[in-house]
């Protein structure tokens, strides 16, 4: 069990990068998700096209795919994904802004994997507001992004928090695989390089890597469960 | 609510604009996509027949021997799908009807018994309740790639030595048993109060209605949520690389090594995998459509499921996908 | 399909039934089946002769050395020396069940019996034999460094102290402990994937500037890479690649250890070199002497 106190800085320096990783891809899928929500309930047809493909392909790719693309494909494109090297954001997010790119290549892969899934969710939301709001708002003279903006959004907004929040959770999780495709010093990596290159004891290795995703999952888990059981009651 | 009712079905004029739009939209992305993607693929030389050859010219040396060694990759990974997602439905069950057991036990006061006989059977069953939530919490918070890299790791050394494909299974199983229980007891638990208090006014056991009346319904509103749950596993059959099982991806890896074309093998993958979940969840879609419609014309009271399940099935169905 | 497998092994069964029956228990069995010869009663040897059937580890991915191909077999220098080890077992090739052990689960699965013998470019060391024993070594490789040709930045392990090189190899190897020793920070320079032609592709495309593990191994990708790598340098470590082994199992051990030997005499070593990994140019140089410790 020594090795949880002596390698401490491990999983701590773990916890960090996998927390860092999260976050930036939690901001980036939200984002690409609403767009391509938007892009999927949209009036014009070939925007609803794209958005639908959007959602087809990458919910039907294993994650292992749409990794390797971004870290193999991209160079093959001519990209170093240095659009990513936000001035000010380096500061706190480190390896950002390092010349080795795999970090913002797996940031890449993640935010296009889960925008997929925050489009659904979204969706999810805005098809549980009644149908009669929408028509109601309509027969107001309300355009589309106006009926969307004061009308279906506000309201799908609380039916859209919990498969939300369900879907980051699964990124989270999803993010163990960013060890595998040259970011070093994950929480999933450090149980690979503590056990198999330093040959630590395999148990309590397990154990303090399996805490560091559960500080992450579980009370944002228990946080769901109650806004789930306050929204039921309130129904 | 449809899609339509958010706008105006589009006039002459919009649609005009549309069309001149989108045309302009087109080229645009013809272009770019010339200009960003084409060409430097092209300066690479990813096009070239050296690369792709073995995978779409049949006439290659080596046509017959990617393709063959590719469909047994594909092969192990639908017999590992197919395993994990027969093992996680019955071990998924067991813990939805073990869970809605011990909640009844927990509420039960065993009276008639002696003291202490009912202070130990009331906290044993709390501490098996108490255990089996841990269990689920802990293992629906841990990441798949974590639960099969563990199971791969950790048996071995308790002595337990197994195939790679049972280790990926064993993974498998331990994670998506607990999603599909949670969503068979979130099922049972939705269900109408009366169908429990029913059960109960004809004499049946708790287990007996668990069996015969709660999960038969729970199970009838999961069947797409479980079709889709599949889509699921066959993506996480993927992460078998991580443990040498040879699935598709591993294989892969393998004729990568020999003809040096990660891109163009890597693409011929990805449209496998698409192209096979995209028929699985149309499947999805269609049995879903089928329930739906089997459910009007039985005219059972509940024409649609109660709030809570439709909440929970809708949070759990993307929550699931969302879990590579 | 079925019947034909059955057919064929019934026939097999009779072929060498009827052969050892009339010829004896001497050489008997050469070309169709195995041959039963005689080992020390308990040994590992004995066990896996009566067998007739061997588990070994070796890298599937690692032109050369152990590379699964297309025709879905391993081939390569470890995969030749395994099998003049199963030969001198009494048993065929065909007999050999090939486990994939790549670098991270060498010591488990010899540990945990997942496999009889591991042959996967695999370093001694003395970490590793608290777990494992080797014996061997059969071949003396060494780390180097491979960069692009026009490269005249990096000259060795040092290059990397000033912190702004960067370099990739892969997870739970030597070599990438040893350059851990020498990069300044870790997250901004060094890159680690699960196989060596991923950071090929990576130094192709110039993410990394260097790739680091075997001279051996970095010689193959120079050998197939269009005349676009070289080394940087000398090599700054010695690698000597023994066949892992239980660590109790010390019968086995001198027993591998004289198939070794046997194999530099007559020519078999160097001949399994010469077929594999030899065609990359590196060198085979004299046998290393096996070291029975």
């Amino acid at each position: 069990m020594s090795v949880l106190i002596d390698k401490f800085d491990v999983f701590a320096g773990g916890f960090w990068l996998t927390l860092q990783i999260c976050l930036l891809a939690a901001i980036g899928a939200l984002i690409l998700g609403a767009i391509v929500a938007v892009l999927r309930i949209s009036p014009v047809p070939p925007l609803r096209a794209v958005g639908t493909a959007y959602v087809n392909m990458f919910r039907n790719l294993p994650l292992t795919v749409v990794m390797f693309f971004a870290a193999f494909g991209l160079p093959a494109l001519g990209s170093n994904a240095d659009f990513l090297r936000i001035p000010g954001l380096d500061a706190i997010f480190s390896r950002l802004g390092t010349d080795l790119p795999y970090f913002r290549f797996a940031l890449i892969a993640l935010v296009l994997y889960t925008a997929a899934f925050v489009c659904e969710a979204l969706r999810s939301g805005v098809n549980a507001v009644p149908a009669g709001q929408a028509e109601a708002a309509r027969s107001l003279g309300l355009t589309f992004t106006q009926n969307l903006r004061y009308v279906v959004l506000p309201q799908s907004w609380k039916a859209s928090v919990v498969p939300l929040g369900s879907v980051i959770i699964a990124m989270i999780k999803n993010s163990a695989l960013v060890g595998f495709f040259g970011v070093v010093g994950d929480l999933s990596q450090s149980a690979d390089q503590l056990t198999s290159a330093e040959g630590h004891a395999f148990v309590p290795v397990a154990i303090g890597i399996s805490i560091g995703y559960l500080i992450m999952t579980v009370p944002l888990g228990a946080l769901l469960d109650r806004i789930e059981k306050r929204q039921a009651v309130a129904r | 609510m449809s899609q339509s009712v958010l706008y105006d079905v589009p006039g002459p004029r919009q649609r005009r604009i549309t069309l001149i739009g989108s045309i302009v939209a087109t080229i645009a992305v013809l272009i770019g996509a010339y200009f960003f993607v084409y060409r430097p693929l092209d300066e690479n030389g990813q096009f070239s027949m050296e690369l792709w050859g073995p995978l779409i010219d049949p006439s290659n040396e080596n046509f017959s021997l990617v393709w063959e060694r590719i469909g047994i990759g594909f092969g192990n990974t639908l017999m590992a799908a197919v395993l994990a997602i027969a093992s996680s439905l019955v071990v998924g069950t067991l813990l939805a009807v073990l869970r809605i057991q011990l909640k009844s036990l927990t509420a039960r006061r065993f009276t008639g018994m002696a003291a202490p006989v009912t202070y130990l059977l009331r906290g044993l069953s709390l501490f098996l309740a108490a255990l089996t939530r841990f269990c689920v919490e802990v293992f629906r918070g841990l990441p798949v790639v974590i639960t099969i890299f563990f199971v791969a790791r950790g048996f071995p050394e308790f002595g337990i030595s197994l195939s790679t494909l049972t280790y990926l299974v064993i993974g498998l199983t331990i994670y998506n048993s607990v999603v599909i229980a949670e969503i068979l007891r979130s099922g049972m638990e939705g269900l109408p109060g009366g169908q429990r208090e029913a059960a109960a006014a004809i004499g049946l056991s708790p287990l007996q209605t668990t069996g015969l009346i709660l999960l038969p319904q729970a199970f009838r509103i999961m069947l797409p949520a479980l079709i889709s749950q599949l889509v699921v596993v066959l993506k996480d059959t993927s992460l078998g690389f991580i443990i040498s099982y040879e699935e598709t991806l591993n294989i892969g890896k393998q004729i990568i090594g020999v003809l040096n074309n990660p891109i163009p093998v890597y693409i011929v993958i990805g449209v496998l995998f698409i192209v096979v979940n995209y028929s699985l969840s149309k499947l999805a879609q269609y049995v879903q459509g089928r329930l739906a419609r089997g459910r009007k014309t039985a005219d059972t009271p509940t024409a649609a499921p109660p709030p809570a399940i439709a909440a929970a099935l809708g949070a759990q169905s993307t929550a699931q996908s969302g879990a590579s | 399909m079925r019947m034909k497998r059955v057919a064929a092994l019934a026939a097999a069964a009779t072929l060498a039934f009827g052969l050892t029956a009339c010829g004896g228990n001497d050489e008997a069995g050469e070309g169709t089946g195995g041959e039963s010869k005689s080992f020390p009663a308990g040994s590992t040897m004995e066990r896996l002769n009566k067998a007739q059937a061997i588990k070994i580890g070796t890298k599937f991915d690692q032109p050369g050395f152990g590379l699964k191909g297309l025709s879905g077999e391993p081939e390569g220098f470890d995969v030749e020396v395994a099998k003049i080890i199963a030969k001198e077992l009494g048993i065929p090739e065909d007999k050999i069940e090939w486990v994939e052990a790549p670098s991270k689960v060498r010591e488990d699965v010899i540990v945990n019996g997942t496999v009889d013998l591991v042959a996967a470019t695999y370093t001694i060391n003395d970490t590793r034999k608290e777990r494992i024993a080797f014996a061997g070594p059969y071949y003396e490789a060494g780390q180097n460094i491979m960069v692009k040709k026009d490269d005249t930045s990096i000259t060795g392990p040092d290059s990397f102290k000033d912190g702004t090189k960067k370099v990739c190899s892969v997870t739970g190897s030597t070599p990438a402990e040893e350059i851990k020793k020498y990069v300044q920070d870790v997250g901004s320079q060094l890159v680690l994937f699960d196989t060596y032609d991923k950071c090929r592709d990576a130094l192709n495309g110039g993410q990394v500037d260097a790739v680091t593990t075997d001279n051996v191994i970095l010689l193959g990708y120079i050998a197939n890479g269009n005349d676009a790598f070289k080394l940087a340098g000398e090599n700054f470590t010695k690698e000597p690649y023994g066949l892992g082994v239980k660590k109790e199992d010390t019968d086995f051990r001198s027993f591998v250890n004289d198939t070794l030997e046997k194999a530099y005499s007559d020519g078999s070593w160097k001949k399994a070199w010469d077929d594999t990994a030899g065609k990359f140019g590196a060198e085979l140089g004299d046998p290393p002497a096996v070291n029975r410790y």
